[in-house]
Formats: C-alpha cells, structure tokens, sequence
C-alpha cells in the first residue's frame, strides 16, 4: 500500500507531477477547442435551419463527414493531411520550408470539426423548441434580425440547449484522451509512460481513469450550476 | 408570357413567385457549395494523379480484411453488450438500493471514461496480475489483444445499452402498468407482452446511435495492436507512406456508417408505421 502511495505521490519518486501535468493538458486542450466547436456549431445549426437549400446542403454534408469518421481517423487525417496540405501552400512561397503541425493544434481542430458538427444538431433541436412568435414579437418590437436574434433568442436557445451542450461536452472531455496517439503528453500518455517504468500498468491506468471520472463529475456539478443561472426567469415548479 | 396567361384568366391562376433574389444566404450557400465541390475535385484529381496501382496491389485485400474485423469486433460486442446489459438494467430499475447502487456505479465508470483508457486498463492492466490469471487459468484471454478488445468494448457497450433499455423502460406510461394489472395481467406478462414491446421502440433510435459510436469507437481497437480497418490503414501508411491509405478508410468508415444509418432509418420507419398519424 506504502509503494502505491509513494508511486502516485508527488515529488522525484512518484509520478504525481507529471499526471498532474497531463491533466492539465486534457483540461486545456478541451476548454480551447470548446469556444470554436461551439460557434461553428451555433452557425451550422443556422445555416441548417436556412431557407436557402444550398446553405443547408453544404451544413449538411459538413456534419455528414464528421459525425461519420470515427474520431480518432479525423484526428489522423488533420494531423497527417494538414501537414500534407500546408507543406505544398508553403512550398509555393517558400521552396525550402518545413511544415511541423503541432500536436496540440491538431487535436484542436479535429476535435473541434467533431464537436462543432454535433453541437449543431443541439443548436438546431433547440431552435425548434423556440415559437415562431417569439421571432415575431421581436419584429414587432422594431428589432433587427441580428438584434432579435441575438437579445431574444440567444437567451432561450442556450437555455433549452444546455442539456445536449452538457453532454457534448463529457464526450469532448472523454475524446482529448485519443491525442495521446498523436504524441500529445495528456493524461492518457503519461499514465502510459509512468506504467512502463515503474510496470504497474493497472494502477496508473485505473487512476487516469479515476481522474476522469473526478473531471465528469466536476463537470456534472458545474453543468447544474450553469443550467440553474440559465433558467432562473423559469417559473419555479 | 406570363402577363397573357393572366389577362386570359385572371381569377385562376395563382401569382407567380416572386423571383428568387440573390439574397447574403444564398450567395454564401453557393459559395459554400462551390468550395465544397473544389475540395471534392481536389481530393478526387489527388487520388487519380497520385494513384499507385501497387499499393493497392499490396494492401487491397489487407483493407478488406480490416474491413471485415472491425465488423465482426464490433458485432460481437454488440452482441455480448446487449446480453450483458439486461440484469444491469434490470438492477437499475431494482427497488434494492445496494443492487441499484452497483449497476449505477458499472454504468457511471464506463461512461465517464475514455473508451480507449478502458481499452489500456484492460490490455494493459491485466499483465499486473499475470500470476494470479495464470493460477485461475485464464491468462490465456488477457494475453490475446482481441479478446481484451471485445472485453474492453463489450462492458462499456452494456452500460450505454442498460441507460438506453432502462430509459426507454421507464418512459412507458404508469397507466400500462396499471391497465394490465387491472385486466388480471401478472407482472411478468406485463412486462414481456405490454411494456418492452412499447420501450423497445422508443429504444431503437438510442440503439441506432450506439451502434454507430460502436463502429467508431472500434477504431480504437488498432492502438491495442488489432489489425482491424484502422490498424490495417495505419500499418499501410507507416510502411508505405502513402495518405491515399487514411483518405480509403475514411472511405470506408463513412460508407459503413451512412449505410448503417439509412437502413435503421428504414427498420424505424417500417416499425412505427402504426404510431404514424
């Protein structure tokens, strides 16, 4: 038991530190690619909710692609490709450069991409709970389009989309583990390196896992709090 | 053209659209659509150009293979997944608090991690207490990647599969319940002939979802050294370096899924057909 404590603790003899550092790398990485999965989410949902069917088509077939790759080939593919990609925009310019993606920047986008295509499908639900009359009322009133979109039902769409956000977001959460295969030190990696060498595979892969259960509930906690402020002009049932 | 068809017969006909404007909406559709159709062009003149008819030669057949794995992984976890999952549902749904207690702490653990940190937990895991598995016997599973994969894949499936069954369960109206026993029905015919016909249709789009996230979170399977779709793609392109081996299984993965979608789709329609008004 003495061993165990010393191997998880912190300091030069247990891996406390370096877990710590993974986990701050997973939290990173999520809290940085939820504000762009969450606007490109919010503006496929509105061109998917568009009357113009070639605005649609094109959203559609943007969440088509990413909801349909398992995740950890769409992170291969911006990892691979974008480098394949960049490699030749910058070998126009400059015939001598060389293209390193960053591993955090990958994981960034692709999660990002996978995100952003299911936040739409929550956008979007929401935007069919809220009345047509509410759009009306705003118009009555002398609002722009932009201004009723943005005072009227901006409010009530994030209120009645949380719940689905809050999901997406445990899964955004759970997926950042995949970017320890693309060389990331996230919490998932160094769990793996500090069960190499010290050989106790199951002890520092059950307190990776443990640690992500401790970073959902966290979350779960918090996902209440925010769903609590967003309905507070709800009637108290 | 349309102003002599009006005098003709005013009162009949309805009038015309107005024209279709080139409203900000449709300008950035059609944009939208155009880089869409460029990206498509590009990626098609990519794989024609660089085409290399002797990787396909070499890894053709190995893309079938992995093609055919991921199948069989991820039937077979669904398989075992819904077995699994009735007594955890049914241990949910229990009135016990212990029982109750148990099934919810299984499904809280598997869906609150990472499939993949389970997939290491399992693989890896097991070989910190290979002396104790060799003692029992059963060394010889943990050791084999495919079996901790359709271990690994098998749990967590059984937990996302007892929420979906026990949900779905409890969404059926109290009155059912309550009708049945009032025409003299015992619980358990009830429950077989009344409740779980009604829960299994609200369950079939869930189910539809999981088995979905199964063929995708399948691909993890290929870190655990599993030759399936994903793993043959990357032992493709580590050996050969060629980026058509990722943009095939993309290929493939998504064939797969769409076609998936539409036929459950289809079963959907068809077994609802009595609920459409």
């Amino acid at each position: 038991m003495d061993e165990i404590l010393t191997l998880v603790s912190f300091g030069p003899n247990g891996w406390g530190d370096e877990i710590a550092s993974g986990v701050l790398v997973t939290i990173t990485l999520a809290i940085a690619t939820l504000p762009f999965g969450l606007t490109l989410g919010f503006l496929l949902a509105l061109a998917k909710k568009s009357e113009e069917p070639s605005l649609r088509a094109a959203a559609n077939i943007y969440t088509t692609i990413f909801r349909g790759l398992p995740e950890l080939l769409t992170l291969f593919l911006v990892y691979y490709g974008g480098q394949i990609v960049l490699q030749q925009l910058i070998s126009f310019l400059f015939p001598d450069a060389q293209v390193e993606v960053n591993s955090f920047v990958a994981g960034m986008v692709a999660l990002s991409f996978v995100f952003s295509s299911y936040a739409s499908e929550a956008f979007l639900s929401a935007f069919r709970g809220i009345s047509l009359g509410q759009y009306e009322g705003g118009y009555a009133l002398g609002l722009r389009r932009v201004q009723t979109l943005r005072l009227i039902i901006l409010p009530q769409l994030i209120r009645l989309a949380l719940p689905a956000l809050g999901n997406l977001w445990l899964i955004l959460l759970k997926d950042t583990a995949l970017v320890s295969v693309i060389g990331l030190s996230d919490l998932v990696r160094q769990a793996g390196i500090a069960a190499r060498v010290e050989k106790e595979p199951f002890l520092f892969f059950g307190v990776a896992c443990l640690i992500y259960l401790v970073l959902a509930m966290i979350s779960s906690i918090g996902i209440t709090r925010i769903e609590a402020w967003s309905s507070r002009g709800e009637v108290r049932r | 053209m349309t102003e002599q068809v009006e005098t003709a017969r005013p009162q009949l006909t309805a009038p015309a659209p107005p024209p279709r404007r080139w409203s900000n909406e449709r300008i950035l559709g059609h944009v939208l659509m155009v880089l869409w159709a460029l990206a498509g062009a590009g990626l098609l003149s990519y794989m024609i150009r660089d085409f290399n008819p002797e990787f396909m030669d070499r890894y053709g057949m190995k893309f079938v293979s992995g093609f055919i794995v991921t199948i069989e992984l991820v039937g077979l976890s669904l398989a075992i997944g819904a077995i699994l999952s009735l007594p955890i549902a049914a241990m949910r749904l229990s009135s016990s608090r212990i029982l109750g207690g148990i099934a919810y702490g299984f499904v809280y653990f598997f869906r609150g991690t990472p499939l993949i940190a389970q997939a290491f937990l399992v693989y890896y895991g097991a070989g910190s207490f290979r002396d104790f598995f060799s003692d029992i016997g059963i060394w010889w599973f943990f050791r084999d990647p495919w079996y901790c994969a359709v271990f690994a894949f098998s749990l967590n499936t059984s937990a996302y599969q007892a929420e979906i069954l026990r949900g779905s369960i409890q969404n059926v109206a109290r009155g059912q319940w309550e009708a049945a026993s009032a025409l003299g029905l015992s619980k358990p015919v009830t429950f077989w002939k009344i409740i779980l016909p009604q829960a299994l249709i609200v369950a079939l789009r869930p189910y539809g979802n999981e088995v979905v996230l199964m063929i995708k979170g399948s691909a993890i399977a290929s870190i655990i050294t599993i030759y399936d779709l994903m793993g043959e793609t990357r032992r493709a392109f580590s050996r050969s370096y060629d980026f058509q081996a990722y943009i095939w299984a993309a290929i493939l993965y998504l064939v797969m899924v769409e076609a998936l979608r539409r036929v459950w789709d289809r079963i959907e329609a068809r077994l609802t057909r009595h609920l459409k008004r």
